[in-house]
């Protein structure tokens, strides 16, 4: 490469930015100290038991992992048909559409925050898990409308043409090629609404009641609210758990993109 | 719209005896699988976002009386005004200190080999898709009374700058929490661009610096301009690291919708406040789709959702 | 039980037309009757409609009017999945996420074939692609021509009564090309299907076909043997299309004179009636002499300049300037070089049997005009 070498450097740096602040959480969630004093003066386990122990943390666990498994259920199927009608649309209608369908991803959080919070308010919907669910579903759509779309775009159209002249009726086709291709991106949106929902603070804070506080708001809460260490070992599982699949959907992306792409 | 009877010119050729009348046309069969197919997705975010939305400017002219007077307020309460002027100056300085860090890394990425891009994808997108609380938490950590930055600063001869609470730490942090969002729509337009036009640029006699001033600058602005009105558009309403980092004394725009929508059920206060944001939103993104168009736009939407590996 | 239906694969198309929304007609009534276990070729160059009849034949695209009859049944009614026709694309259209035996079993599955039997008959067609014990494979695993072979195997198995191939093998290189070549003649000699094939290669359409449908501007514009439409091309289109020519945009004249640029030819054959038309040699045809006093009685010829002359192996070409901005070929005996050199002057001549008038395209036609029966009827 004919890079030069202050470039390099730069880009090292750059690099270092975007990721090593990010890493003290690591060495924090194993301090002794109830303070949030860095580095550490002695180490233990105690963040961690009192993630998985004490009520308000596991509690708020398990309200995450509800609240993203139902996005994540709702924003693939909702996502992953619209994808699929969108290339039944011609060029006019299809970007009107997407437009609408991506529009969560650039209209800042707290506006859809305090949008969402006034309408639920008076739907009785805020408050409750299954609202913060609802409210992440319209956030994660765009994901899964992206992935999908994306994959369904490198495919061969003849292909689903081969099916029907060797017989496949429409479901048929759908159901044998198009949707077994689609897939990666099926999953990969899956894997996107799940942690866009995990993650997301804003909208959880807004919509949280005692009986709903999601892992984020607790989070949140924990320095706001209280000094709570426990937050650092959160946030080392959550840094941990986020990347982890982003890895793999970065691997796995990379090696079934290459099969059904026609370029 | 197919055209049912046989042109004038064509009448000679009629449709003939035995064609089967009315069978709903492949073109016809699509539009109605589209809809069908569409349509849930349409409504969910029709009555999750688009509908509340519009409730929510509608209660910003009516909510607690009719008229323009949450938007007066805005400007005449002496304390609303000086909280926007402050988070348009964050928003700005984030926005070109971004734009700084971000072009020679997502040049870098268009020159690396392979693999080198891959990991520095990876590098872009992991921090993109972690915990935003988290990486929040760090800065804190970093930034407190006594922390690391600190010790890093009396180094240099700095001593006790305070970071943790105030508009410059608030605007560090954001920066980099925002950076992801820069990388990669220049990376998407970078990519394109064919590096043999800076040898061209050479050849004709251009020396290496304006080869690049003259000739690939102008080519990656789309790039630029769409990753600076994103990361514009994010760090006006932006609420995590200011209302973590930050304090009541600098807030900026979201804390205060926060306030007055959680606090003071001030809906029709907080929708003005909302509205300015969506409008400076709508703004940002229309002059960047102007002079970027969406390419851009899109092609990092793909990169983000993790299509970037190649 | 569906495949075999009755009165094989005739295919009769009947005025077929083509148009979107209120567009030209990209297919103007289109009338083929193809005999069962006929190859035959639409060719054309891109946009003259003979894709889009392939796509009407197989029920991709719906037609606007006309009649599309399979053994005397309107098939236009049906989806493409209850056609029983075979398709082979350009682009192969293997399944990606299939082995190569599952992709060939894929039309036995979706007609509920027992298992044992597609076993057998995917082994049986494999073979008969040279393609035996490749069934494990994935598509991704093969070159560019096997993957062609799988997808002729996918869409024969299922013994339909015609097979369709859209351009299969635009996407191969020129060797691979004419090895697939004789692969799809000879399943066409073995299977004894109807082919109908869609090309714009003339090449192929020569080779392979038992007659040629030369599609221009969304019309047949003639259509017969690869022979008869190389000896008699009826139009300009045609001869152009067909191979090389030397061509002469001139008049035909009373009493059997064809003129063009002053020069005065004969034609013995003329029925009398004066007409614009052109005149057409092929370069095989065309005799080259180092004077006029070489060219014998009879003969009609033009003086020439040859601009360059070149050594082809089995043959030489001479590249011809005939003034006036005309050009053209000759194809000349690796031997005959005697008074011949590029820039000298030469006499070309010809018999006058080898000639050919054709009709120059209608000056100034609207874009669509009435059909006209000339193209076809004139020659018969």
């Amino acid at each position: 490469m004919n890079a030069r070498p202050w470039l390099k450097i730069v880009s090292v740096l750059i690099g270092l930015f975007l990721t090593v602040p990010t890493l003290v959480v690591i060495p924090m969630s194993f301090s002794a100290s109830k303070t949030f004093r860095f580095p550490p003066e002695g180490w233990s386990l105690e963040w961690y038991e009192r993630l998985f122990t004490a009520p308000e943390w596991s509690t708020s666990i398990v309200n995450s992992l509800q609240v993203g498994l139902l996005t994540t259920l709702l924003a693939t199927t909702l996502g992953t048909a619209a994808a699929l009608g969108l290339q039944r649309l011609g060029p006019r209608a299809r970007g009107l559409a997407t437009g609408l369908l991506l529009s969560p991803i650039i209209i800042p959080h707290i506006l859809i925050a305090l949008v969402i919070f006034s309408a639920f308010l008076r739907l009785g919907l805020s408050g409750t898990l299954s609202g913060i669910a609802l409210a992440h579903t319209a956030m994660a759509l765009p994901f899964v409308v992206i992935a999908v779309t994306a994959r369904l775009q490198g495919m061969d159209p003849a292909l689903q043409k081969a099916g029907g002249s060797l017989g496949a009726n429409p479901f048929s086709v759908f159901r044998k090629i198009t949707l077994p291709l689609a897939l990666p991106g099926v999953l990969s949106g899956a894997v996107l609404a799940f942690i866009s929902s995990f993650d997301e603070v804003v909208i959880a804070l807004f919509l949280q009641s005692p009986s709903a506080l999601t892992l984020p708001v607790q989070m949140f809460n924990s320095v706001t609210v209280q000094i709570d260490p426990t937050i650092s070992a959160a946030s080392s599982l959550m840094v941990v758990l986020v990347s982890v699949p982003i890895l793999l959907a970065q691997v796995i992306g990379a090696r079934r993109g290459k099969a059904g792409r026609q370029r | 719209m197919p055209a049912p009877t046989a042109p004038p010119e064509t009448a000679g050729a009629a449709v003939p005896a035995g064609r089967a009348p009315a069978r709903p046309r492949p073109a016809a069969r699509r539009r109605a699988a589209a809809l069908f197919l569409l349509l849930p997705a349409l409504v969910a975010l029709g009555v999750f976002f688009v509908l509340p939305l519009l409730d929510i400017v509608m209660r910003s002219f009516t909510d607690p009386e009719p008229g323009a007077g949450n938007y007066l307020s805005l400007f005449t309460d002496g304390y609303t005004l000086r909280v926007l002027g402050r988070t348009l100056l964050v928003a700005l300085i984030v926005t070109v200190a971004g734009v700084l860090l971000a072009y020679p890394y997502a040049y870098m990425m268009t020159l690396a080999s392979p693999t080198t891009r891959a990991v520095m994808v990876t590098v872009v997108l992991v921090p993109f898709w972690t915990s935003m609380l988290a990486r929040n938490f760090a800065w804190m950590v970093l930034m407190q009374d006594g922390g690391v930055v600190q010790g890093l600063l009396s180094l240099v001869g700095l001593n006790g700058v305070r970071l943790l609470g105030t508009t410059t730490g608030v605007a560090v942090s954001m920066i980099q929490v925002l950076l992801p969002f820069m990388v990669l729509p220049m990376y998407s337009v970078m990519q394109q661009i064919d590096r043999r036009l800076l040898l061209a640029g050479q050849s004709l006699g251009a020396s290496r610096l304006s080869s690049f001033r003259k000739v690939y600058l102008p080519l990656s602005l789309p790039g630029i301009v769409s990753g600076a009105s994103l990361v514009f558009v994010l760090a006006l309403g932006f609420y995590v690291t200011p209302a973590l980092l930050g304090s009541p004394q600098g807030a900026l725009i979201a804390q205060v919708i926060a306030v007055r929508t959680r606090e003071l059920l001030d809906f029709g206060g907080a929708g003005a406040l909302g509205v300015f944001i969506l409008v400076v939103t709508l703004i940002s993104l229309g002059v960047s789709r102007r002079l970027a168009g969406s390419g851009a736009a899109s092609g990092a939407a793909h990169v983000m959702a993790g299509g970037g590996g190649r | 039980m569906s495949a075999t239906t009755a009165g094989g694969g005739r295919i009769e198309l009947t005025d077929l037309c083509k148009r979107y929304g209120s567009g030209p007609l990209v297919v103007d009534h289109v009338s083929i009757d193809i005999a069962p276990g006929e190859f035959i070729t639409l060719l054309g160059p891109s946009g003259s409609g003979k894709t889009t009849t392939l796509n009407m034949i197989a029920g991709f695209t719906d037609i606007t009017s006309g009649s599309i009859k399979l053994g005397g049944r309107d098939i236009a009614p049906l989806p493409p999945h209850r056609r029983e026709f075979g398709m082979v694309f350009q682009n192969y259209a293997l399944f990606p996420h299939m082995t190569v035996a599952q992709n060939v079993a894929f039309p036995l599955r979706e007609r509920k074939v027992p298992k044992a039997e597609t076993a057998r008959r995917v082994e049986e067609t494999l073979r008969l692609v040279d393609l035996e014990g490749m069934g494990g494979r994935r598509p991704d695993e093969l070159s560019g021509g096997q993957q062609q072979r799988v997808a002729l195997a996918r869409a024969v198995v299922f013994s339909p009564s015609v097979l369709l191939l859209d351009e299969p093998l635009s996407a191969l290189d020129r060797k691979l090309r004419q090895s697939l070549q004789q692969e799809i003649k000879r399943l066409h000699q073995e299977l004894k299907l109807t082919f109908v094939f869609v090309t714009h290669d003339q090449d192929e359409a020569m080779s392979l076909s038992d007659r040629i449908a030369v599609f221009n501007a969304g019309r047949v514009e003639r259509i017969g043997t690869p022979a008869d439409l190389y000896r008699d091309p009826g139009t300009r289109f045609v001869a152009r299309f067909l191979g090389e020519s030397n061509l002469f945009p001139g008049r035909l004249r009373p009493g059997g004179v064809y003129e063009w640029a002053g020069h005065k030819w004969a034609v013995p054959d003329a029925d009398g009636t004066p007409a614009g038309r052109d005149l057409i040699v092929r370069p095989e045809r065309l005799r080259l002499a180092a004077t006029p006093g070489e060219v014998p009685d009879g003969a009609n010829s033009i003086a020439a300049t040859v601009t360059t002359l070149s050594f082809q192996g089995t043959h030489q070409r001479a590249e011809l300037d005939y003034g006036d901005g005309s050009t053209g070929s000759a194809v000349l005996p690796p031997d005959a070089t005697d008074g011949i050199r590029a820039g000298g002057r030469v006499t070309a001549y010809w018999d006058p049997a080898h000639q050919v008038l054709v009709t120059p395209p209608a000056e100034a036609a609207p874009a669509s005009a009435a059909p006209d029966p000339r193209t076809i009827k004139e020659n018969a």
